[in-house]
C-alpha cells in the first residue's frame, strides 16, 4: 500500500470517508437500543437452582448454552491440530534463562497452578470458572516454556494426546452418557448437576492449559521411549 | 442515557478503528494486530448491551459468548501467527504478494 | 450521591478515552516491539472496562487470555520473524523502502 503516493492518498480519504458513514450508522444503532430491555437475565434467574450452580455465567456457559461450549473446546483443539500439521517451526535458540526469568518462574507457577485451582473451585458461586482457571494454566505453562523446559519424550506422545482430548471427552460423556437412561443429549438429571458441572469444569480446565501451552510452543514435541 | 452506551461507542469506534488498520496496512502481524482490536470492539459491543438495563442484573448470556469468543479469538491468532510465520519462510517477504505487480 | 455519579462520568470517559488511544497508537506504530507492548498494555486497561461494566467473569478471562497469552504469542512471532528476516537480509529484492517494516 505504499508503493504509488497518489493512488494512496486518494484511497485512503475514500476509505476513511466510507469508514466514518459506517461508524455514524453502527452508533446510531447501538445508541437506539432501548435500556427498558432486560434479555434472558429473568429466565436464567428464575432457572438458576435447577441447574447446579448459583453463579449465572458458569450455570449458561456449562448447562443453559454447554452445546457452545462443548463446540469451543472443539475449535480449540481444531486449531492445534492446525498448528500441528502446519509442520515444525523451528524450536528456540538454545539460550538459559536469565536470573530473573529463572527464579521468577520457580516462584510464579506454583501460585499460579494454585490460582487456578481457586479458580476452577470458586467459579460455582463467584466470578471465575473453567476457562479462566485453564487460561491462568496455559500462563503457567507459558511461563515454563520460556525458562527451557520441555516436556519428557515418554510423555509427549499418547499422554500429552489423552489430556488434550480429556475436556471434550469428559463433556461429551456428560452430555450423552444419560441418553441411555432417557434424556435428550446434553440434559443433566438435577440431582447430579452441580457435581457434573464440576466434574467437566476440572477436565476442561486441564485441556484448556496444556491446549494453550501447546500453541504458544508452535510445534509438536517429539515422541519416543528413549531419553 | 447511562455509562454503558459510552462503551458500545467505544466498541464501535475500535472496530472501525481496526477496519481501517486492517485494510491500510500490509504487514501480516500487523493485520493481525487490527483483527484482534476489530474482535475487542465486537466484545465491547455485547457485554455493554447486555447491561442497558440498569434496574436488573445485567444479562449473563452475553458474558458467556464473550468468554467463549476470546478463547477462540487467542486460538485463531496462535494459528494466523503460525501461518505468517510460514509464509515468511516461504517466500522471504512479511507480506502477501500483490495480484498486478508482478 | 451527585458527587459519586459525577466522579465515575470522569473514570468512565477517562477509561475509554485512554484505550481509544492505546489502540490507535498500537495500530499506528511504525516499531512492531512498541506496537505489540502497546497492545499488551490495551488489553490490560480492557480488563478495567469489563469491571466497569459488571462483566468480572469476562474481565479475569481478558487479563489472562487477552493481555498475558496473546501478548506472548505476538511476541513470540516477532522474535522468530526477525530471526528468519536475519537469514534472508542480504539476497532480499527491498528496492522500496517499506516504513512499516522492522
Amino acid at each position: 500500500m505504499t508503493a504509488n503516493g497518489q493512488t494512496g492518498k486518494t484511497f485512503r480519504l475514500l476509505l476513511v470517508l466510507l469508514l466514518t458513514v459506517m461508524a455514524v450508522g453502527l452508533g446510531y444503532a447501538v445508541l437506539e437500543l432501548h435500556s427498558s430491555a432486560g434479555g434472558l437475565s429473568k429466565q436464567v434467574a428464575t432457572n438458576l437452582e435447577a441447574s447446579g450452580v448459583s453463579n449465572p455465567v458458569t450455570a449458561v456457559l456449562l448447562n443453559f448454552r454447554g452445546y457452545d461450549t462443548l463446540l469451543e473446546m472443539a475449535v480449540l483443539l481444531v486449531a492445534l491440530i492446525g498448528v500441528w500439521s502446519l509442520g515444525g517451526i523451528p524450536d528456540y535458540r538454545e539460550s538459559s534463562p536469565g536470573p530473573v526469568l529463572d527464579t521468577l518462574s520457580r516462584l510464579l507457577v506454583p501460585m499460579l497452578i494454585l490460582v487456578a485451582g481457586y479458580l476452577l473451585w470458586v467459579g460455582t458461586h463467584a466470578p471465575g470458572g473453567a476457562f479462566q482457571a485453564g487460561s491462568v494454566l496455559g500462563a503457567a505453562g507459558v511461563l515454563l516454556l520460556l525458562s527451557g523446559w520441555r516436556l519428557e519424550k515418554i510423555f509427549a506422545g499418547l499422554p500429552l494426546r489423552v489430556i488434550l482430548i480429556l475436556g471434550l471427552g469428559a463433556f461429551v460423556t456428560a452430555g450423552g452418557g444419560f441418553l441411555l437412561i432417557g434424556n435428550v443429549f446434553m440434559e443433566y438429571p438435577s440431582a447430579l448437576a452441580g457435581e457434573l458441572i464440576l466434574m467437566v469444569e476440572a477436565a476442561a480446565t486441564l485441556s484448556i492449559g496444556v491446549t494453550l501451552a501447546a500453541l504458544f510452543l508452535g510445534g509438536r514435541p517429539e515422541a519416543g521411549l528413549d531419553k | 442515557m447511562s455509562h454503558v452506551f459510552l462503551y458500545a461507542l467505544l466498541g464501535v469506534g475500535l472496530f472501525v478503528l481496526g477496519l481501517y488498520a486492517l485494510i491500510v496496512h500490509a504487514h501480516l502481524l500487523r493485520k493481525i494486530l487490527a483483527i484482534n482490536v476489530m474482535g475487542t470492539g465486537v466484545f465491547l459491543v455485547l457485554v455493554a448491551l447486555a447491561g442497558r438495563n440498569q434496574d436488573t442484573l445485567p444479562d449473563p448470556v452475553p458474558h458467556a459468548m464473550v468468554i467463549t469468543g476470546i478463547v477462540v479469538a487467542v486460538s485463531a491468532t496462535a494459528l494466523a501467527l503460525i501461518l505468517m510465520l510460514k509464509v515468511n519462510g516461504a517466500t522471504g517477504k512479511n507480506e502477501l504478494p500483490d495480484r498486478d505487480r508482478d | 450521591m451527585e458527587a459519586l455519579t459525577l466522579l465515575q462520568w470522569v473514570f468512565d470517559s477517562l477509561l475509554v478515552l485512554c484505550l481509544f488511544w492505546l489502540a490507535g497508537r498500537a495500530l499506528a506504530s511504525p516499531d512492531l516491539f512498541k506496537a505489540i507492548v502497546l497492545f499488551i498494555a490495551f488489553g490490560l486497561l480492557m480488563a478495567l472496562a469489563w469491571v466497569r461494566l459488571d462483566a468480572p467473569d469476562v474481565a479475569l478471562a481478558e487479563a489472562a487470555i487477552g493481555a498475558g497469552l496473546t501478548g506472548a504469542l505476538l511476541l513470540a512471532a516477532l522474535a522468530r520473524l526477525k530471526s528468519m528476516g536475519d537469514l534472508y537480509r542480504d539476497d532480499s529484492d527491498c528496492g522500496e523502502t517499506k516504513g512499516d517494516d522492522s
